[in-house]
């Protein structure tokens, strides 16, 4: 008879734990179902001309760290992040790819123009064919690919403050594994 | 200035707090009346206080000094008036203010009209009351701070969110925060009761016109939200389980459960654990949604800017006073002794089956709005549930509840029987078939959901009609008789009719626009046009046109329906100085028979623009009930029995005025 009493007390007591567990958790991480998968055969027109921009034989390069990030100058957050794309184009041991996602060659030329061009090569993902095969969920998006295998996925913009805290680990790790 | 003044009302709001926290309290437990009168003026001093608080933010969004750092994040220069001052509240610091002023407001009034409460019960009420402020205002100085003032003073504040800018949401967080800061009344009748040991039919009629008010409240606040989710929003619903929507819900159906539980304390002394329970759970829910749309838990349209170390503070403060008040439940409930028997089927029971339904749907609201947490936390696995787990569940609890409530009403207390109930309802029964089999043979091929629930909405109308009819003996006497009788029903019983026949109303129109809604979209260059159910829209002209703080494109649509009646729309798509955010104004024709809503969009190419149409049947009735249950609310407050600070009612034997009420 007792326990039927406190029973609001343990349900709520149950409820506390697990909000006290939710204030670790982030809601908005997607869990990316492409890690550890090899990257999807695409092969993309550039920006300028005829020919091909950016295809899946690009990425089977083994010495670099590949990094592939989905942009359009449609899409206000990847102004925002093209300062830390700046930073990581410049790294030693990364190779930067960019692919524009639904995006008019001519406007993701002159957004590159305005802002500065940090991607080594660009293919333009004009239908958004290529984001799907990727599993792509919005721009911007950045993969991380480690001898034709996707190994992390950051899901918005790459924040200047994420750089030194997230992405630069990331990159060391996968750097170390190949000296394993 | 002001935000300093305003910082220093908020502390001394708080000082006041702490003082009718503790002094009333220890008093009512020492027989100490010198310390249980302090409760009153603290409580006055609170809300005095806290209302000076508040009017000095109002002050700097009025003056637009955006050296206070929320006026910058949220407000503009270029705003207009009603949207500086609901742009108040429209942020996490300024709807902390205004929930406590609203905490320090029913605090006041429970001084004022308990003056005839027995002098303990009201001094450990207020000091409860007292004890859920000290918290807010901590939370609010420690972590949420309105007057914060920012050391570099921008030019320009950041502008109010476009979609916020709104005649309907100005008033919806006003409304909604009265109706969950009115449950903390209940709360603290409740917890109060514990510690006295002591509950009783006179409990009862104190706690039921607060219970109510904040029921009102509630009530309004939900509808305002949901009809301006329609009506601006322009994506065609009203309601999408959205966690932050849910969590007025939860409240909402608990305080509705507490209303009719308290009922049956109050003229037949018992179902007290069961009561106090719900006052504590109802209130329980009203912090945690407090705590869901603040901590970003979850996610949810709603943003309020959401923050883990503010969750922290809350999820502390909530396992303080829900994890307290359960405990105390645990350790005193027990005192609480049943007091009338009654049969298996009797209004009690009905009641009973009632609370039943309504807190296994909270329950069901709280775990599918839980659910994405719940996964995550215990399992690791990400998932959700939708619109469709809600409306299949919660629908299905529905259907027992609306026949408990037709059965229920013509109950009669103690013992009833069942078939002397049937049998008065054969007509209304036989005439909602009728209607079911109408409503079949009209949308045949449609499922045959809509045609159920259509015919339980015909009956539960018909239903209440009855009853109602009943009362005034319809037809048994002469007609004049009746409708003298008609005059002299008591409020609470005007009350309690029209509230059940709004909901009635309601749900008719719940099911008309949740099955029967249709949609089209079509790009359109001027000129063309398209038809959606019997109407033809034409576009005839885009202009654009300039607003205080937007630019908008305006379509000039002519609408013609089947007999060749037509009218003109103008729907508009805003664009806003402060941030380029598109808005949509959308043109709305209302009929009892059907909404037509038409949105336009963006312009697609050089001169075509996509154009969104949505057909919503029996749209108002859903507005139009919950108006008449919100009229039910204020009509039955306003009952002698009830009326707040009416002494007569509330002085000296209170177990011959029950018998008085019984009786009416």
């Amino acid at each position: 008879m007792q326990f039927k009493r406190f029973l609001p007390l343990f349900i709520f007591a149950g409820l506390f734990v697990v909000f006290i567990i939710g204030l670790t958790l982030n809601p908005r991480e997607i869990p990316s179902a492409m890690i550890n998968k090899p990257v999807p055969e695409f092969s993309l027109p550039p920006l300028k001309g005829d020919g091909v921009g950016l295809s899946s034989a690009d990425l089977k390069d083994t010495e670099n760290i590949i990094i592939i990030n989905f942009f359009a100058s449609w899409c206000g957050p990847c102004r925002v992040e093209h300062p830390s794309l700046e930073i990581l184009g410049k790294m030693d041991g990364v190779k930067l790819f960019g692919i524009a996602y639904k995006d008019l060659p001519r406007n993701s030329i002159s957004f590159l123009k305005s802002l500065g061009n940090p991607y080594a090569k660009v293919g333009t993902d004009l239908k958004g064919r290529t984001a799907i095969d990727w599993g792509v969920t919005g721009t911007p998006e950045t993969f991380f690919i480690k001898n034709g295998i996707i190994r992390y996925q950051h899901i918005g913009p790459i924040y200047e403050s994420q750089i030194a805290e997230k992405i630069v680990p990331i990159i060391n790790e996968l750097k170390e594994e190949s000296g394993s | 200035m002001s935000a300093e003044l305003g910082h220093v009302f908020l502390v001394l709001a708080l000082g006041m707090a702490i003082i009718q926290a503790i002094f009333p309290m220890i008093g009512a437990a020492r027989r100490d009346g010198r310390m249980m009168v302090l409760g009153p003026p603290a409580a006055y001093g609170q809300f005095i206080f806290t209302v000076g608080a508040f009017l000095a933010l109002t002050y700097s969004y009025l003056q637009s000094d955006f050296s206070v750092a929320v006026v910058a994040r949220n407000s503009h220069s270029l705003k207009p008036l009603i949207y500086k001052i609901s742009g108040v509240w429209g942020n996490h610091e300024g709807s902390l203010l205004l929930w406590v002023m609203f905490l320090a407001l029913f605090g006041a009034m429970v001084a004022r009209f308990g003056r005839n409460l027995p002098k303990s019960l009201q001094a450990r009420v207020l000091s409860i009351q007292a004890m859920v402020g000290i918290g807010f205002f901590l939370f609010m100085l420690i972590t949420s701070n309105p007057f914060d003032r920012l050391a570099n003073v921008p030019f320009e504040g950041n502008g109010l969110n476009p979609l916020l800018q709104d005649p309907g949401l100005a008033f919806h967080p006003p409304f909604l925060y009265l109706g969950y800061v009115g449950l903390s009344v209940a709360f603290s009748f409740a917890i109060a009761a514990l510690i006295e040991g002591k509950v009783d039919p006179a409990w009862a009629r104190w706690v039921r016109p607060w219970t109510l008010l904040a029921w009102v409240f509630l009530t309004i606040g939900i509808v305002l939200g949901s009809w301006w989710a329609y009506y601006e929003l322009g994506w065609g619903g009203w309601w999408a389980w959205d966690p932050v929507e849910n969590a007025s819900f939860m409240p909402w159906l608990v305080a509705t459960a507490l209303l009719h539980s308290a009922i049956v304390v109050e003229k037949r002394d018992t179902l007290k654990s069961w009561t106090i329970l719900l006052a504590i759970i109802a209130f329980s829910f009203s912090l945690l949604g407090t705590f869901i749309v603040r901590s970003g838990v979850l996610t949810s349209v709603h943003a309020f800017a959401t923050d883990p170390e503010r969750g922290l503070f809350i999820l502390m403060f909530l396992a303080l006073v829900i994890g307290g008040s359960f405990l105390l439940f645990a350790l005193r409930s027990d005192r609480l002794q049943a007091g009338g028997l009654f049969a298996p089927v009797s209004r009690e029971s009905g009641l009973v089956i009632n609370n039943l339904f309504l807190s296994v749907a909270a329950a069901v609201v709280l775990y599918g709005t839980l659910h994405p947490l719940l996964s995550d936390a215990i399992l690791g696995i990400k998932s959700s549930v939708g619109a469709p787990f809600f409306n299949l569940v919660f629908g299905l609890l529905m259907i027992p509840l609306v026949i408990t409530m037709g059965f229920g009403v013509h109950l009669k207390w103690k013992r009833a029987r069942l078939k002397a109930v049937s049998g008065k309802l054969k007509l209304v029964t036989l005439l909602s078939l009728l209607a079911a089999f109408m409503v079949l043979y009209v949308t045949y091929g449609g499922g045959i959901m809509p045609v159920v629930w259509m015919g339980l909405g015909i009956w539960l109308l018909l239903s209440m009609l009855q009853e109602l009819a009943n009362r005034i003996k319809l037809f048994k006497v002469p007609l004049k008789n009746s409708l003298d009788r008609l005059r002299r029903q008591p409020r609470s019983s005007w009350g309690m009719s029209l509230g059940h026949l709004g909901f009635a109303i309601g749900l008719i129109g719940i099911v008309a626009t949740s099955y029967w809604s249709q949609e089209q979209q079509k790009v359109m260059p001027v000129g063309d046009s398209m038809t959606i159910g019997e109407f033809t829209l034409t576009l005839d002209d885009v202009v654009a046109v300039a607003g205080p703080n937007y630019t908008a494109v305006r379509g000039a649509i002519t609408v013609t329906d089947k007999d060749g009646n037509h009218y003109m729309a103008y729907p508009e798509s805003r664009t806003y100085v402060a941030s380029p955010m598109t808005t949509t104004e959308g043109a709305v024709r209302t009929t009892l028979s059907e909404d037509l809503f038409i949105v336009i969009g963006e312009m697609q190419g050089s001169d075509r623009w996509g154009m969104r149409v949505y057909y919503k049947p029996m749209q108002v009735w859903l507005w139009i009930g919950a108006s008449i249950m919100v009229l039910g609310g204020f009509i039955s407050l306003s009952d002698r029995r009830y009326r707040i600070g009416s002494p007569q009612g509330k002085k000296t034997s209170q177990k011959n005025k029950g018998k008085q009420a019984h009786a009416v």
